[in-house]
């Protein structure tokens, strides 16, 4: 009983010097003050220094969460009970919460720098006019190999993906949209289909793979993919260009017969609270040398024109992350297609993952 | 009951333990790593370390991370066995399985759904999502298994102790400090470090419920994994790691001195 | 009748917490598992959980759950056993548990790292002539991987019981001739029934909807209803057949602790 006791004292005296020592430096941060933005955001998607200068420049305490999922983070704002006030979203998550009226409509006047950003960005069908979200990082979608684990071939379509010499060497993402819009290009269908012969025909092809797909993973690929646990992965460019960082073996392809386009765009949600401020991030994030710092160290694609100047040309001239125009022609961003047409792209995707079974 | 353990044995033991510190020892080697990664060690550094301490925010969150697991186990545990206690004394058997039942649920609950409905439950009553939120949210999720610990220990006491205690004049109060609660000892220590384990490692409840910039390690580790979890987590870990294993260990001999001391006598 | 009153009383803790976090999130549950994904009121959901994808699923879980559940206890008990008999055992005890406090989705960083193709296992496997495996994304590496992670919750509660065993009992087994085997299985196991009972509920119950290791060691060759829950809260947003399966998640429990439940016994 006696030490029972001892250890409810230990614990409580313990737990207040831990409160104590959090409410001290968050007040050294300013971060229970009255001038802060709370930035809502993928891990590790933003170079700290940034934070930093942005929090000199202006004065305001930047309070940082991260997100690992757009759902998640889109049912935290929709909840409510938070006040983020800039939030980074994929682009078919800005259509839901568009729709949803989870979102501020911009002040383009706050963001001056927003003339920075390529046209072929701006004004897409998941935001026209970009009235709520402006373009933070892009990408594609499409096939990272190592050409020296399968015998030197090179790879350009997803239909190479079916041939019988990759038994067990294709790792796919964990994304129904991902893994049924390529059973969907590969049939030549687009990405946003939604009859149901076409759907049902790209599972069915999407099962004839199964013998060549090792496994199904998340955010892992890059470390399987650069430690050559398998040969072909399917993968978001971001990833790929931070797998071949790490493994100069391998390459990234976009196939031939289509792919996905994705952007992360920065948007204000309803619930924010320091509006002003979110528009000064914003802006900030766009000015051409901000921009180019940030992409360098977080080594996706940026969308910011004035800023390619300004990073190193072998970067920006690698057509794999930054394709032409009339290749980003052929690429589709993925529309809102409806929660029983998702719920559906969702049933089909479960059921090909119970078939090798 | 000191036996002498035959060398199988002692090598089965060893064995168990070298395979649950493996990946321990995996995080701490490269934590040192200068490669950046998890694979394929490069150098010897000490970089990951210099950067942790100059991460204000990483350093926050650790201290968020170990209050809410401290006092929600606390809290937990004192919960757990007020209703292990209570669940004991029932006598109709069919209501005591459905009162073990209900308490039961939230293990069974995949820790989506509970954030989603704790997260639901909290919006409807208005309640401000923070520590306040994410502390009670992991009371609830850690009570049950306090009480899963605490019952084995309840049965197997016999209940003459307890009719003994009352003969020789002990009040209700005394009953249970004197007589229950130092036999169960064992299951509440035992309730408390897995609520404890519960709330370190728990990611989607506190996710779903936090808010006002109030994070968790667990949180942030799971949002790192898109971009890769960098080696400061590394190093973060295994600070943690060797700071915990001082812990244990010094508690552990103030323990036994203590209780030498008091009885003179070996347990 | 006052015993009554007193006892609802010093409940109230728990019977607050169960109103609020149980129960409440129950009713949402039940709720949500009646619309669909329009949200409108219709049984759809659980037509469609009695189709083969589901329960398949829901046979998949249950089998691996079993499976993980008995290797848990086989290494388990074991190991508790062998514990009770070090000098030591408390602090051995603790150093079992604290491996449990390093976040999940390191360690399962570490596993990949450890069972890869170039991992040690493997390096290990080639110098002693079996040659590289396919360890990852097979059904071994996940049961593994599960009862690393579920071991200290089932040796705790068998530790408890069996350190409490009275030795006079064993050596009264002994002296009526009766071999070290005969000894466990008609004296030490039944009288530690209870550690037994409680470990595997604590590990069977959450081994239900494991969904993460499914991913990141079997690499979704394992499908688990935590898999199907998750993709229909966090993806699909169809919060009603997540709901619905949540709730056979929930009966399933509900049989499960039936079946090992307080029998009508002596004590």
């Amino acid at each position: 009983m006696k030490q029972l006791v001892r250890l409810f004292l230990a614990i409580v005296i313990v737990s207040a010097l831990l409160l104590w020592g959090i409410s001290s430096l968050n007040a050294s941060q300013g971060y229970s003050g009255d001038n802060t933005l709370t930035v809502y955001n993928w891990g590790d998607y933003i170079d700290p220094e940034l934070i930093s200068q942005f929090e000199e420049e202006t004065g305001i305490s930047v309070i940082y969460e991260t997100f690992d999922s757009n759902e998640a983070m889109m049912t935290k704002i929709q909840q409510g009970g938070t006040s983020y006030d800039v939030a980074v979203p994929s682009e078919y998550t800005i259509d839901k919460m568009r729709e949803e009226g989870l979102l501020i409509p911009l002040d383009h006047n706050q963001i001056p720098n927003l003339k920075n950003i390529d046209s072929r960005f701006m004004d897409l069908p998941f935001d026209p006019g970009n009235q709520y979200s402006v373009p933070y990082f892009w990408g594609t979608v499409g096939i990272v190999y190592n050409p020296s684990m399968i015998d030197n071939r090179k790879l350009t379509s997803w239909n190479d993906l079916w041939n019988p010499a990759f038994e067990n060497e294709i790792l796919l993402i964990d994304g129904a949209r991902e893994v049924m819009g390529m059973g969907l290009n590969s049939l030549g269908y687009s990405l946003n289909d939604t009859n149901v012969d076409h759907l049902r025909a790209a599972k069915e092809k999407l099962d004839e793979l199964t013998p060549n797909v090792k496994a199904i993973v998340g955010d892992e690929i890059k470390m399987l993919m650069a430690n050559e646990e398998a040969a072909i992965g399917l993968v978001w460019s971001g990833d790929a260009s931070d797998i071949m960082y790490e493994n100069e073996n391998l390459d990234y392809v976009v196939p031939s017969e289509g792919s996905n386009l994705w952007f992360d765009s920065m948007v204000i949600p309803k619930t924010a609270k320091n509006v002003e401020g979110a528009h000064k991030f914003i802006n900030f994030m766009l000015d051409p040398e901000v921009s180019a710092q940030n992409t360098e160290w977080v080594s996706y694609s940026t969308p910011n024109k004035a800023a390619l100047p300004l990073m190193p040309e072998d970067m920006t001239s690698d057509e794999r992350f930054y394709p032409s125009e009339e290749l980003t022609k052929k690429l589709e961003v993925y529309e809102n297609l409806g929660q029983s047409n998702l719920a559906f792209y969702n049933e089909l995707f479960l059921e090909f993952k119970m078939h090798r079974k | 009951m000191d036996q002498k353990l035959s060398p199988v044995s002692k090598f089965f033991l060893i064995v168990i333990f070298v395979i649950l510190y493996a990946p321990i020892f995996f995080l701490v080697f490269y934590s040192f790593n200068s490669g950046g990664t998890m694979y394929d060690f490069e150098g010897f550094t000490l970089e990951w370390y210099q950067e942790l301490f100059s991460d204000t925010r990483l350093l926050i969150i650790v201290l968020n991370t170990l209050v809410v697991a401290l006092l929600s186990a606390l809290i937990a545990t004192i919960i757990g066995v007020i209703g292990a206690i209570g669940i004991h004394s029932v006598k109709k058997r069919s209501r005591k399985n459905a009162i073990l039942s209900l308490n039961n649920v939230l293990i069974v609950s995949p820790d989506v759904i509970m954030g989603a409905s704790f997260l639901i439950l909290f919006t409807i009553a208005g309640y401000q999502l923070g520590f306040y939120s994410v502390l009670l949210s992991h009371i609830a999720f850690s009570v049950p298994i306090v009480v899963l610990m605490v019952l084995p220990k309840l049965y197997e006491m016999s209940p003459t102790l307890v009719d003994a205690a009352k003969d020789l004049g002990a009040n209700s109060w005394e009953v249970v400090t004197k007589v229950i609660l130092p036999f169960i000892s064992p299951g509440i220590m035992a309730g408390f470090f897995m609520a404890l384990t519960y709330s370190l490692d728990d990611f989607a409840v506190t996710f779903f419920v936090t808010g006002n910039g109030f994070s968790t390690l667990s949180v942030e580790i799971y949002s790192l994994a898109r971009r890769g979890v960098s080696l400061n987590i590394n190093a973060l870990s295994t600070l943690l790691f060797l700071f915990t294993i001082v812990l244990v260990v010094v508690y552990y001999f103030i323990n036994q001195r203590l209780k030498t001391n008091g009885t003179g006598g070996r347990k | 009748m006052n015993q009554k009153v007193t006892r609802q009383l010093y409940m109230l803790p728990y019977t607050l917490w169960m109103i609020f976090f149980v129960i409440a999130p129950i009713v949402l549950v039940v709720y949500y598992s009646f619309l669909d994904i329009n949200g409108d009121f219709s049984l759809a959901n659980y037509e469609k959980f009695f189709t083969p994808t589901y329960l398949k699923m829901a046979l998949s879980s249950f089998w691996y759950a079993f499976l993980i559940t008995l290797f848990s206890l086989l290494i388990a008990y074991p190991t508790a056993l062998l514990l009770t008999r070090t000098k030591h055992k408390q602090l051995w005890l603790l150093l079992i548990i604290v491996p449990s406090w390093i976040n999940l989705l390191l360690k399962a960083y570490a596993f990949i790292g450890i069972f890869g193709t170039y991992g040690i296992t493997n390096r290990f496997l080639e110098a002693i002539g079996i040659g590289t495996q396919q360890i990852l994304f097979t059904d071994f590496s996940f049961i593994f991987v599960a009862v690393y992670i579920f071991i200290p919750f089932m040796i705790l509660p068998i530790f408890n019981s069996l350190n409490q065993l009275n030795p006079a009992l064993i050596d009264a087994a002994n002296d009526l001739g009766a071999s070290k085997w005969t000894t466990f299985r008609r004296v030490i196991f039944p009288l530690t029934m209870e550690g037994v009972k409680s470990g595997c509920q604590v590990v069977f119950i959450p081994a239900l909807s494991l969904f993460m290791l499914t991913r990141l060691i079997a690499g979704n060759r394992v499908i688990t209803l935590g898999t199907a829950i998750e993709q229909h809260f966090l993806v699909t947003q169809d919060w009603g057949m997540g709901s619905t399966i949540a709730v056979f998640l929930i009966l399933i429990m509900f049989l499960f602790m039936a079946l090992t439940g307080k029998r009508k016994r002596g004590v």
